[in-house]
Order: structure tokens, then C-alpha cells, then sequence
């Protein structure tokens, strides 16, 4: 049983500060879904708990089993137990889906014998997803579709077993049959291995095929209202910007002011 | 050295009366010749203020030994490493030490020889040194006036070798020079994989290298040249094949030793419906410099060309891509592309792409596209965020980077030790702790993923 917590954690982007305040914490086997509309933080937030570059983080806490995860760089997160999976995942050419899980067991201090057979379990597990076996020859997401990169994504979690997964927006490009494959999937890790999840979406229909046990409102950098799946009904029926009127908090974190050109006249 | 000498040592060379004759010819204009320096356009950036070509001492016919002699069978691990193969050739500091060729390829008149020994002479004599003479510089008169013979392949009309010639040069002997030649002629409707490995061990040398491939109408070479000399060797080589109509080259080339390298890689489309693919890898370390020149030379109508070279560099070390596409009057319907793509992986690294086209006809397509910068800071979060390290994660992306020319390689067994050949000097990546800046160290070249004019010209 592990728990992964985020207390008060606060973040600026480009120094501007997108997350105020966010609490969460998710146990083992448990599905958390945070939603929220553009601007709302929800991707900046993903890629906070990931350690991306460019993200300062400015007051708050990320633990996994007390271990704190913002002392860690990035890839020692994942082996920390937290995995992301991207929104827009990035081409890597020449590097294939084999390649990239091979690197990153052979990281970690796992048992001999872990990376035995890995292609067949990489092959197996891309067939229960419905991925084309040719998409395994390619660099990874190398012209890969919505549906399949999003896939490719639900098949890196799966053969990497972490102890908690970030979702950021895994539903976003998927089309009807493909969501239901992609969401069981992720249900069935959760009920078989105990991953706990965070998934952060736009809409609810990811959540009619990974029910949640909590859904959390993240508006204006801060979570603003928790409930049971019934609240993402809620926020479905009546949008949020009325939940924001009634709540009398903000929508959206403004977007930052563009950034100074060095080269632009002075105007002096 | 180059002071063209007496003739004395182009006789004591050996070989055929002509050979001896090309090597008094060449003695004769070394004296006239006005040696290169960064000032002209066809050596800028390169190092060659850096060379003092009368340092290096060729070799003399007694320590070269007399043609014909074998004393080298086997070809070691080098041989060992490009698979099954149908022949070979060793070549020591320019003299060929040993040749073999399967017996029933020999029955059928194909030929594995040295130039200045072997029985028919009359396609040695009809094409050696032609195509040098047909795109000459400083080097390629030094090296006629010093070259002993070389390799020569002869494969004829409508005989396809299918695995491949292995020919193997090891250089050798600080302070001295060597002057290795290759000679592959296909004749008609012939086909044949032809794989060179150039090779030195940490010695101040110089190899002044010329290589010619003759593809005659409707034949196909499939080509492959490995350098791998030591770091303190200097290599400058010419590459050049003339192709006769609907014929077809597909060569490549990985650079990954010397000192200095450069490589002038040079196709002439002459027939029409020719087609030529060039390609190449590069992974420059150290204080090296890799310096290629290209030439895409389309003579002939509906001919149709390709490049696609790709390089790293770390630590201190440069390359030089250079390329041009020549589209003459009559090359209408010709078809070329030029793509050279670049990573820079430490502050101290260096990268120069110039593409260059010239367009003499008015019915044409060509693109090109350059590019020089470090990783991809996307790729990287991508990989590291799987928990994979940073240094691994560099390494994926840089191997992964060569995939797609690794993968067009045309001797597949030799893809894995080359593979592994890059992924150690990836390997050492970190030793000198300097990262790249975030942005584009675009020198010449435009930024990352940048593609440069296309169209119809």
C-alpha cells in the first residue's frame, strides 16, 4: 500500500504562477480524477509532479511513501514510482518502444531475468491494446496517430508497473473504441497490480470507462471542490464557469504576458 | 616529398608501364603545384593550414615489398565482422598483401586483384585514375605520383556478386605516408557489394586515398566505406563514381577516426535514368575534425540523385558538410535531393553545413534541407520521464538519430559492430562535463528541423 501526496504545492511557469495551492492524495488501487478547464493548471501540474524543465516550483510538497519526489530529478521519479503519461508525446526516431523500456528497467535495480523475454511481453501487451505489431518496429510515436500514441503511452505503463500513474489528458484524440480499450486497460492494472492514478481530463467521458473513487475540480491553479464521481456529472450538467461563479473563484490562471524580445526596439 | 622527386621512385614502385608512366607524369607537375589553404572555397574550415604535407615521409618500395607478394591471408577481425563474403583484399600502406575471390565468381571472370600485378590489365588500364583526373586537387596528383597499384575489382557483364568484396587497408608508420586506391569496375547489367575498411593505429600518418567506382549501364553497386583511422592520423580521400545509363549506386560511408578526415564523395550521373544514393555517418570526438564534400553531378536526363548525411560531435571536435547538387543543361528531368542534419552534444563542439545547388537546367526537382543543434530538450524529458538517466537518454537519442541511415547500411552484419562503435563514443558523452547551451548552435545552417529551399527550379 503506497500513497502519494501533494501538500500546498505552488509553481510558476516562465514566472508566472500557475498552481496556488494544490492538495491531493492518492492511495493504492485508487483512481483520482482531476478536472478542469483550459488554463486551469491541469497540464502544468503533470508536468510539475514529472520535474520538467522550466517549471519552478515555489512552495508545496510531492511524496511518494514520504520519499520527496521534488528533490529527485526527473527519471528518478519514475523509478520513485510515479510515471507520467504525456499528452502530447514526443517522437524519438530510431529509438522503438523496446529500446526505450529496455533503458529504463535495465536503470533500475530490478531482480536478474527482469528483461528476459521483453519484446514478446512488449508484443503481447501491444496486441491486447490493439496497437499494429508495425508501429513496434518504428521509433516510438514516429508517425503515430492520436489513438496510437495514446496506446503507445498505456503500453510503457504497463510493462513499467509503477506505483502511480499521471494521466495528462490520456483521452484527448481517442476516438470511441479506443478510449474503452485504453481505459480498461488502466482499470485492469489497477485492480490487478494496485496502480493508483491521477487522471487528469477535460471531459468526463474518459471517466464513464475508468470509474473514479474521487474527482477533484482544479480551477485557477487551485482545487476548489472534491466529491465523489458524482461531481463529474455535475460539473458535465452545469459547466465550469457557472462552478466558478457559484464558488466565486476565478476560472483560469490569466496567461503569462509574452515574453520580452531581447532584440525589440528599445523604443528610445 | 613533394618535391616530385627524381622518378627514381616511380620506377622502383613497380607495376605496368603505364602505371610507372602515371606516377613519372604526376612526379613532374608536384613541383608546379600550389598547395591548398583555407583561403580557397573548396577548403574552408578545414585544417589544411594545419598540414605540412613534407613531414610525411612515403614509404620505399623495399619496405612496401614487391607486388604480388601475399603475405597476409585471413584479414582478421575486421574480415571476420562483415559476415559471409564472396572476397577479399588486404591492403598494406597502399600495396595489396592479399587477395581472394570465390572460385566460381572467378570461373564466371569476375576479379579481386592488385592493380600493379594483375593478368588483365585492360580495365585497369582503361579506367585507373580517369575519374581522379576528372575532379584532380593537390592530393590526387600526390597520390598518382606515389601510389603503388591497389585494389582492383573487376565484375562483368551480367554477373551480380551478391554478398559482399570485403577490402581491408590498415595504415601504419609515424611520420610516413601511404597512398591506398581502390578500382571497382561493373560492366554492364553486373552487380556487386563492395565494403572498405580503412583502418590506422595511434600514428602520425598520412593517408592520401583514392577511390573509383565505374558502374556501367544498368549495373548496381551497392558500396560501403568504414574509417576508422587513429586519432593522430590525417586522411584526405576522393570517392568518385561515374555512372553510365540506368545505373545505379547506393554508397555510403561512416567516419568515425583521424585526426583530420576529409572525404570528398562525389557521384557523376552520366547515363540517362541513373541513379545515386549517397549516404553517410559521422561521429566526431576529441580535438578531431570530419571534413565531407559532396558532389551530386547530374549530366544525363531523368537521372536521379540522393543524400542524406548525418553527423555528431562532442567535446572539441568539428565537421564540415559542404555539399553541391550540379544540374547540367542536359540533365532535364533529373531528380535531387541533399539532406545533412546535425547534433552538437558539448560547448565545445562545432558544426558547419553548406548546401549548395546549381541549377543549369529548367526542368528540374530538387530539395534540400540542413541542420545543425543539440538533443532535442523534448526528446529528452520524454525518455528521462520513463526514468530512464540523462546520459542514457542522450545516448538513445543520438543512436537513434543514425537509425535511419544505419538501417539503409548494405552489409547488414556490419550495422551491429558500427552500431556499437557510435554507442562508445556516445559513451563518453559526459568526460568533459560541458553541456550544450539550450538553444541552437546553428553555425551556417539554419535552426533544428529547419528544411531549406525546394521546388521546381
Amino acid at each position: 500500500m503506497s500513497r502519494l501526496a501533494i501538500l500546498g504545492l505552488a509553481a510558476r511557469v516562465r514566472r508566472q504562477e500557475i498552481l496556488r495551492g494544490v492538495d491531493l492524495e492518492v492511495g493504492s488501487g485508487e483512481v483520482h480524477a482531476l478536472m478542469g478547464p483550459n488554463g486551469s493548471g491541469k497540464s502544468t501540474l503533470a508536468h510539475v509532479l514529472a520535474g520538467r524543465p522550466g517549471y519552478e516550483v515555489t512552495a508545496g510538497s510531492v511524496t511518494v511513501d514520504g520519499v520527496d519526489l521534488l528533490e529527485l530529478p526527473t527519471w528518478r521519479r519514475a523509478q520513485a514510482g510515479l510515471l507520467l503519461t504525456h499528452q502530447y508525446p514526443v517522437e524519438v526516431p530510431g529509438v522503438r518502444l523496446v529500446d526505450l523500456l529496455e533503458a529504463a528497467l535495465a536503470a533500475r535495480e530490478l531482480p536478474a531475468g527482469a528483461l528476459d523475454r521483453l519484446g514478446e511481453r512488449v508484443a503481447a501487451e501491444a496486441e491486447r491494446l490493439g496497437m499494429p505489431a508495425e508501429l513496434l518496429a518504428r521509433g516510438v510515436n514516429v508517425e503515430f496517430s492520436g489513438g496510437e500514441q495514446k496506446r503507445a503511452e498505456t503500453l510503457q505503463l504497463a510493462v513499467l508497473a509503477p506505483a502511480f500513474a499521471v494521466l495528462d489528458e490520456i483521452d484527448s484524440g481517442l476516438d470511441v473504441d479506443a478510449l474503452r480499450t485504453v481505459g480498461a486497460r488502466i482499470g485492469a492494472l489497477v485492480a490487478e497490480t494496485g496502480l493508483g492514478v491521477l487522471a487528469i481530463t477535460h471531459y468526463a467521458r474518459l471517466l464513464s470507462v475508468l470509474r473514479p473513487d474521487r474527482v477533484h475540480v482544479l480551477l485557477a491553479g487551485r482545487v476548489v471542490r472534491s466529491g465523489g464521481p458524482e461531481l463529474a456529472d455535475e460539473v458535465e450538467r452545469i459547466g465550469y464557469e457557472r462552478l466558478a461563479a457559484e464558488l466565486g473563484v476565478e476560472l483560469a490562471v490569466p496567461p503569462p504576458p509574452p515574453e520580452r524580445d531581447p532584440f525589440a526596439d528599445p523604443g528610445f | 616529398m613533394n618535391d616530385g622527386g627524381d622518378g627514381e621512385q616511380a620506377r622502383a614502385l613497380g607495376g605496368p608501364d603505364w602505371l610507372v608512366a602515371r606516377r613519372e607524369a604526376a612526379a613532374g607537375r608536384l613541383a608546379e603545384i600550389a598547395w591548398p589553404t583555407p583561403a580557397e572555397e573548396i577548403w574552408r574550415y578545414s585544417r589544411i593550414d594545419e598540414l605540412d604535407v613534407g613531414r610525411y615521409r612515403p614509404f620505399t618500395a623495399a619496405e612496401l615489398g614487391a607486388p604480388g607478394r601475399d603475405d597476409a591471408p585471413g584479414g582478421g577481425v575486421l574480415a571476420a565482422e562483415a559476415g559471409p563474403r564472396a572476397g577479399l583484399v588486404v591492403v598494406r600502406d597502399g600495396r595489396v598483401v592479399h587477395t581472394e575471390l570465390r572460385p566460381d565468381l572467378s570461373a564466371a571472370g569476375a576479379l579481386t586483384c592488385d592493380v600493379a600485378t594483375c593478368a588483365d590489365h585492360r580495365h585497369a588500364e582503361r579506367w585507373f585514375g580517369t575519374l581522379a583526373d576528372a575532379s584532380p586537387d593537390p592530393f590526387t596528383v600526390l597520390h598518382d605520383a606515389w601510389c603503388p597499384g591497389g585494389a582492383f575489382i573487376h565484375v562483368p557483364a551480367g554477373v551480380v556478386v551478391t554478398e559482399p568484396i570485403v577490402v581491408l587497408h590498415w595504415c601504419d608508420g609515424d611520420g610516413r605516408a601511404s597512398f591506398p586506391h581502390t578500382l571497382v569496375v561493373l560492366e554492364d547489367g553486373a552487380g556487386a557489394t563492395v565494403v572498405e575498411r580503412f583502418a590506422s593505429p595511434k600514428v602520425d600518418h598520412l593517408a592520401d586515398v583514392v577511390v573509383e567506382c565505374v558502374v556501367g549501364e544498368g549495373a548496381h553497386l551497392r558500396y560501403l566505406s568504414v574509417q576508422e583511422h587513429g586519432p593522430a592520423t590525417w586522411s584526405i580521400a576522393l570517392q568518385r563514381a561515374h555512372l553510365g545509363p540506368y545505373a545505379r549506386l547506393s554508397s555510403s560511408a561512416v567516419a568515425l577516426g583521424g585526426a583530420y578526415a576529409r572525404l570528398r564523395t562525389e557521384a557523376r550521373l552520366d547515363g540517362p535514368g541513373a541513379e545515386s544514393d549517397l549516404l553517410a555517418v559521422y561521429f566526431g570526438d576529441g580535438d578531431q575534425m570530419l571534413d565531407f564534400r559532396t558532389l551530386q553531378d547530374h549530366a544525363a536526363p531523368r537521372t536521379r540523385s540522393d543524400l542524406l548525411f548525418k553527423g555528431a560531435v562532442e567535446d572539441h571536435a568539428a565537421s564540415v558538410y559542404s555539399g553541391l547538387v550540379r544540374l547540367r543543361p542536359g540533365a532535364q528531368r533529373a531528380e535531387a535531393g541533399q539532406t545533412n542534419r546535425n547534433l552538437v552534444l558539448t560547448e565545445g563542439a562545432h558544426a558547419e553545413s553548406i548546401p549548395n545547388l546549381e541549377i543549369e537546367a529548367n526542368d528540374v526537382r530538387c530539395s534540400h534541407a540542413s541542420a545543425v543543434g543539440p538533443v532535442d530538450e523534448d526528446q529528452r524529458y520524454y525518455l528521462e520521464s520513463r526514468g530512464i538517466p540523462p546520459a542514457e537518454a542522450e545516448r538513445l537519442v543520438v543512436l537513434g538519430f543514425f537509425e535511419d541511415v544505419f538501417a539503409r547500411l548494405p552489409v547488414p552484419a556490419l550495422v551491429g559492430p558500427l552500431r556499437r562503435a557510435v554507442h562508445e563514443k556516445v559513451g563518453h558523452l559526459h568526460r568533459s562535463g560541458s553541456r550544450p547551451p539550450g538553444g541552437a548552435r546553428a553555425a551556417a545552417g539554419p535552426a533544428p528541423g529547419a528544411t531549406g529551399g525546394g521546388g521546381r527550379g
